[in-house]
């Protein structure tokens, strides 16, 4: 227990002093990115781990949040950065819709109904021209040159998530999150208003994912439909950070998002430069393997077979 | 209402029918359970109880009939809500959170009367103590053996704050040892305050603690009245044992 308030302290602390330290512009927007999927990672996890309600549509809520933000500027001309709060609530007015719909389904047909929810949305910002630009996207000018404070937005974005979702599983909502997941009609039973409780881990998971969107907007300063409504970009990176990290455990999804942002950027740079150009297309098929190694020997991901992945390094230590 | 015994009744079950497509599960059945009473509710394979306990929370909707909680006409409300008027129900095959631990099982349930951690866990550990759970607090539900699930259930249930409990067959499985606690278990909580309705197989559980006895069979009621009555009423023996049995 010690130990681990030791390593948080260390990996925060570096995290925080990182673009002090290190200059580079590259590695800064590595790290804003990851950051950004620590939110999304984690709002997923909160819904899916946590209540039990797995989402493969929380492209949905990511694009809203992104598009509400957009849309603030080319249409209201109000900053975008008033757009990231609006952005988060957008997505809960979004969810309220989603969940009044799909919550009437149950394990695989609430996911298949998610899935379907993302698509919609993506068409519709697709198709909805007057409103949306279509495919041709929206563009803001970026309000920093530095990408420092766009750093530390991030950072505070995502250790506010974390956080709050850490102070919600340690609450009455938490019991009541893990209890549905386990067993909604026993869960019922206890008294436990299983649609009302799933709605609000809705709630909670679509605002910080639509925050990420508005933030997401404000830093790339361009979205497109096929980027923020993406159904493998968002909605399935959201599920893969979630079950590499580690599924139903506070900190997993924020290894998760380091981890497969890692991941994704070796293989899209080819190991920087340094492997032939076409490894950089393979980067879907090394996901796919690297869920597969997961699911077959960290069922319960890194940080969830924290202990596993321990003893056998200890292992092969005294074997050699 | 109920005859003047002047008792009031904790829960009033009135012509409830309950049909599945073309099935007839429960038909006009009719009964109540008095204050501080502990009612058993017998009846062969299939014969409809484990539905009449369903239609009580309300797990799914009834045909027709009402179902009255201390006077109050519960009918179609949700199962929550009839959880927090007072109703607690245990199930028959048994439903433990199971990737959580024997104290969180309860304490989740604790949470619908506070609001706070601490008083939940609190609360949860006298009600672990009660069930004499306490020493495998730590341990996660999947990992008790039955008796230990049971006792689970019955937990969970009185976390709730009941006036009102449900058993569903909680002796079933038990050993001989096992058996003789769940009854001294179920009397206990009679004991302090809480009125029971209680379906059971084993005859050496519901005869010893059951003050009235309501027996059915195909979903209709057969007889009802104290329990060495019941044992030999003939419509009773023909259900249980086949209808030569009944003749001698």
């Amino acid at each position: 227990m010690k130990l681990k308030h030791v390593i948080l302290g260390i990996v925060g602390g570096a995290v925080a002093v990182f673009p002090l330290i290190i200059h580079s512009d590259y590695y800064q927007h590595l790290i804003i990115i990851a950051l950004m999927w620590v939110v999304i990672g984690s709002s997923w996890n909160l819904l899916a781990g946590y209540t039990g309600q797995v989402s493969f549509g929380h492209a949905m809520f990511f694009g809203t949040g992104a598009y509400t933000a957009g849309i603030f500027v080319t249409k209201l001309e109000i900053s975008a950065w008033w757009g990231m709060m609006f952005g988060g609530i957008t997505a809960m007015i979004l969810a309220l819709v989603v969940g009044w719909i799909c919550f009437r389904l149950r394990g695989p047909y609430f996911a298949l109904a998610t899935l379907a929810g993302g698509e919609i949305f993506r068409l519709i910002a697709t198709n909805w021209e007057s409103l949306t630009e279509g495919m041709v996207g929206i563009l803001i000018i970026q309000t920093f040159r530095s990408k420092l404070p766009y750093y530390y937005i991030a950072l505070a974005l995502a250790a506010s998530c974390v956080y709050v979702i850490y102070i919600i599983m340690k609450s009455k909502w938490g019991y009541y999150f893990l209890s549905i997941r386990e067993d909604q009609d026993a869960a019922e039973s206890l008294g436990i208003n299983t649609v009302l409780y799933k709605n609000i881990s809705l709630l909670v998971s679509a605002f910080f994912t639509g925050m990420a969107g508005a933030f997401y907007m404000n830093y790339m300063a361009f979205i497109d439909p096929e980027v923020v409504f993406s159904l493998h970009f968002i909605s399935i990176m959201a599920i893969l950070v979630g079950i590499v990290g580690g599924v139903a455990t506070i900190m997993g999804p924020a290894v998760g998002a380091f981890v497969m942002v890692g991941v994704q950027e070796l293989f899209r740079s080819s190991f920087f430069g340094m492997a032939p150009k076409y490894v950089s297309k393979a980067h879907a098929l090394v996901f796919g393997l690297l869920v597969i190694f997961v699911i077959m020997f960290l069922a319960n991901g890194i940080v969830g077979d924290w202990a596993k992945i321990k003893r056998s390094i200890f292992r092969l230590k005294t074997s050699s | 209402m109920p005859e003047e015994t002047g008792v009031m009744a904790v829960l009033e079950v009135k012509d409830l029918i309950k049909d599945f497509g073309g099935l007839r599960a429960v038909s006009n059945v009719t009964f109540h359970v008095d204050e501080g009473e502990i009612m058993g509710l017998i009846g062969p394979n299939g014969s409809g109880k484990t539905t009449i306990f369903n239609c009580i929370t309300s797990y799914f909707p009834i045909t027709s009939g009402r179902v009255f909680f201390k006077g109050t006409n519960i009918t179609g409300m949700k199962t929550h809500q009839i959880c927090r008027l007072g109703i607690g129900r245990t199930f028959q095959v048994v439903r433990p959170l199971a990737r959580m631990s024997v104290l969180d099982n309860v304490t989740a349930s604790a949470f619908s009367r506070v609001n706070s951690i601490k008083e939940a866990r609190s609360e949860a550990e006298r009600v672990l103590d009660f069930c004499a759970l306490l020493g495998e607090k730590d341990k996660l539900a999947k990992s008790l053996p039955i008796g230990g699930r049971k006792r689970l259930e019955i937990a969970r249930a009185l976390a709730t704050k009941p006036r009102l409990l449900l058993l569903d067959e909680t002796a079933a499985g038990l050993n001989p040892s096992e058996l003789d606690e769940a009854i001294e278990l179920i009397k206990k909580i009679r004991e302090s305050g809480v009125s029971i309705l209680i379906v059971e197989h084993i005859m050496k559980v519901i005869m010893s603690i059951s003050d009235r006895i309501h027996a059915i069979n195909f979903g209709q009621t057969i007889a009802e009245g104290k329990p060495d009555e019941v044992a030999n009423n003939r419509a009773v023996i023909e259900a249980y044992l086949g209808e030569e049995y009944a003749q001698g």
